[in-house]
């Protein structure tokens, strides 16, 4: 979808290159991630692709087709663009600032109209609340999802966005990040997103590009670079804590094994304890009619005595876990309720599966 | 008028040309320093060739050109101090020169360029009243009576006539300056009336320009 070849950057007086001789492809519906510490090239290469910047020599094709050969200004009105700063204009309303490119495009005042209200539905804005707002009346967060929106108003099939999170506190910018990995799986665009935070190119991408003093140390999937860091920089860059940013990278129900492994009440122990030896389990749920965990029998219980089991008798769960959340979240609540497995159930509540611990360590250590 | 139909587009280019804004700048400048009466003078012998040395056309080419440094200077500070963000998000959004200054810079940037108006007007009445000298009559004839007469009364009153002429301009344009603010750009305590003081770049109050050119 976006191909750079030996693209290059040098600007008149500085000695060496900002980008120098960078190859980078990047695959339709794919969010790809220009990862590295401020001054390395990351963003000249973005500008590079809306031909903010000028490259001193290299390549770019979109779809095969090379930017130079497309007038700079229809060029910039076919790519979404979302920048640090947001930049909504202040004497627009947030449905003028949203219809902008659509009212260079010559699209009528209605069409516009109702495509800013459908984008502001799929940024999470009540369109009648806020399409006639002034951006000085919003939050940052808000803000920027109208920045979104309004990079989103012609459906352009790619988008740049130059650390478009980086101006908001933790909690909402994680929250936007959420919001935003929704709307991705919507409208499947080809992203070059630009990042200085580690954590947040992993949330994000679907490929990381490490860049360095404007070469490109490592491109790869997170977890790739989380396990296989190529050189020592990126191993720095991605810090010490990698085995837990993996964790992120997975969530319950990929690792919940034996979902079939359960018993119910008027079974006998016997049962119950052929049944863990069988699956080299220590502990078995009980589950209701409805397939709903309701406690628990340990090896030692089932061994000690033989009797029929009931709900009643069951040891109290340590938790549940859901199958959507990731190993990161479970491994906490693991810590929290120092058992060394939880169940995890669906969104019905249903018991599908046990998270045991040294199986997460397990995925942690090996290369996946 | 003919001030803000050259001053304005002046100021506009100056902000996409730095070299050119610092010599237009300087020039305008100058003018501004040369005394309004001096200048009048200078207007006689050059508009004599046209048969129009006093009167109403040399007042009215030497107070187009007091006007413009305020225009000039507003305009090119207002536009060129917009937040560079705005500017790079306009661009990457693929608008041209000419759309960018139509749609956003001038809009953001006109509360200060009618603030350079509202001082070239507040200026223009004090030397206004100088041009009674070259036979451009107005308020400044009373004025230059008194004085020819040695009569503190009619001095006065055409002093005070001039100063509520530029009082009721200055709050004129005032409420214009706040109609033509952008809504989103407005303050919210300026809701009514002309509380609206848009920072200038020639600082000064309105009092201050009179007391100057008398």
């Amino acid at each position: 979808m976006i191909t750079l070849r030996a693209l290059t950057k040098h600007f008149p007086g500085s000695l060496a290159p900002v980008v120098a001789g960078i190859d980078l492809d990047i695959g339709k519906g794919e969010i790809c991630v220009l990862l590295g510490p401020s001054g390395c090239g990351k963003t000249t290469t973005l500008k590079m692709i809306n031909r903010l910047i000028q490259p001193t020599s290299g390549k770019i094709f979109i779809d095969g087709r090379d930017t130079d050969e497309f007038d700079v200004v229809e060029l910039r009105r076919r790519i979404g663009y979302v920048i640090q700063q947001i930049g909504l204009f202040p004497n627009m309303t947030v449905e003028e600032n949203i219809s902008v490119v659509p009212s260079l495009l010559g699209w009528d005042k209605a069409k516009a109209r109702a495509r800013a209200a459908e984008l502001l539905e799929i940024v999470a804005l009540e369109p009648s609340m806020y399409l006639s707002r002034y951006p000085r009346d919003l939050s940052g967060g808000q803000q920027q999802r109208v920045g979104v929106a309004r990079a989103l108003a012609t459906d352009p099939p790619v988008m740049l966005m130059d650390e478009p999170f980086g101006a908001i506190d933790p909690i909402n910018r994680s929250l936007i990040q959420d919001e935003f990995l929704r709307i991705q799986t919507r409208v499947r665009k080809t992203i070059v997103f630009v990042s200085h935070d580690i954590d947040e190119a992993v949330k994000m991408a679907d490929k990381i590009a490490i860049f360095r003093n404007g070469h490109l140390e490592q491109v790869d999937s997170p977890d790739n670079i989380l396990a296989r860091p190529n050189n020592a920089f990126v191993a720095g860059f991605v810090g010490s804590d990698k085995a837990l940013k993996r964790l992120r990278l997975r969530s319950a129900g990929q690792v919940a094994t034996h979902g079939d492994c359960v018993i119910r009440a008027g079974q006998r122990s016997e049962v119950a304890d052929e049944l863990m030896t069988r699956h080299g389990l220590g502990a078995i749920v009980i589950v209701d009619d409805q397939g709903k965990p309701m406690g628990f029998f340990s090896k030692e219980q089932a061994d000690s005595e033989a009797f029929t089991l009931s709900a009643d008798q069951a040891l109290p769960l340590p938790g549940a876990v859901k199958l959507e959340d990731d190993l990161r979240s479970v491994v906490s609540s693991m810590f929290a309720s120092g058992s060394s497995w939880l169940p995890a159930i669906d969104q019905q509540g249903r018991f599908r599966g046990y998270l045991v611990q040294s199986a997460i360590e397990q995925l942690v250590r090996d290369s996946a | 008028m003919c001030a803000i139909l050259t001053g304005i587009p002046l100021g506009v280019i100056c902000s996409t040309n730095p070299r050119l804004a610092k010599f237009v700048l300087y020039v305008a400048s100058i003018t501004m320093t040369i005394p309004s009466v001096a200048l009048f003078g200078l207007m006689i012998p050059v508009l004599s060739l046209i048969g129009q040395g006093i009167g109403f056309l040399p007042a009215v080419t030497a107070l187009a050109l007091y006007a413009q440094l305020p225009i000039i200077r507003n305009t090119y500070t207002a536009i060129s101090n917009i937040d560079p963000a705005l500017r790079e998000a306009a661009k990457g959004m693929g608008m041209t020169t000419l759309e960018r200054l139509r749609r956003v810079e001038i809009p953001i940037a006109l509360p200060i360029i009618m603030a350079g108006v509202r001082m070239a007007v507040v200026i223009n009445i004090g030397i206004a009243a100088v041009s009674a000298y070259i036979g451009a009559g107005g308020l400044g004839k009373i004025i230059s009576r008194g004085i020819a007469q040695s009569d503190t009364a009619q001095i006065v009153a055409g002093a005070i006539l001039v100063s509520v002429l530029a009082i009721i301009a200055d709050y004129g344009i005032g409420g214009i300056q706040h109609l033509l603010t952008p809504k989103g750009l407005r303050t919210r305590s300026s809701a009514r009336g002309r509380r609206v003081e848009p920072q200038s770049a020639l600082s000064g109050t309105p009092s201050d320009f009179k007391q100057r050119q008398s």
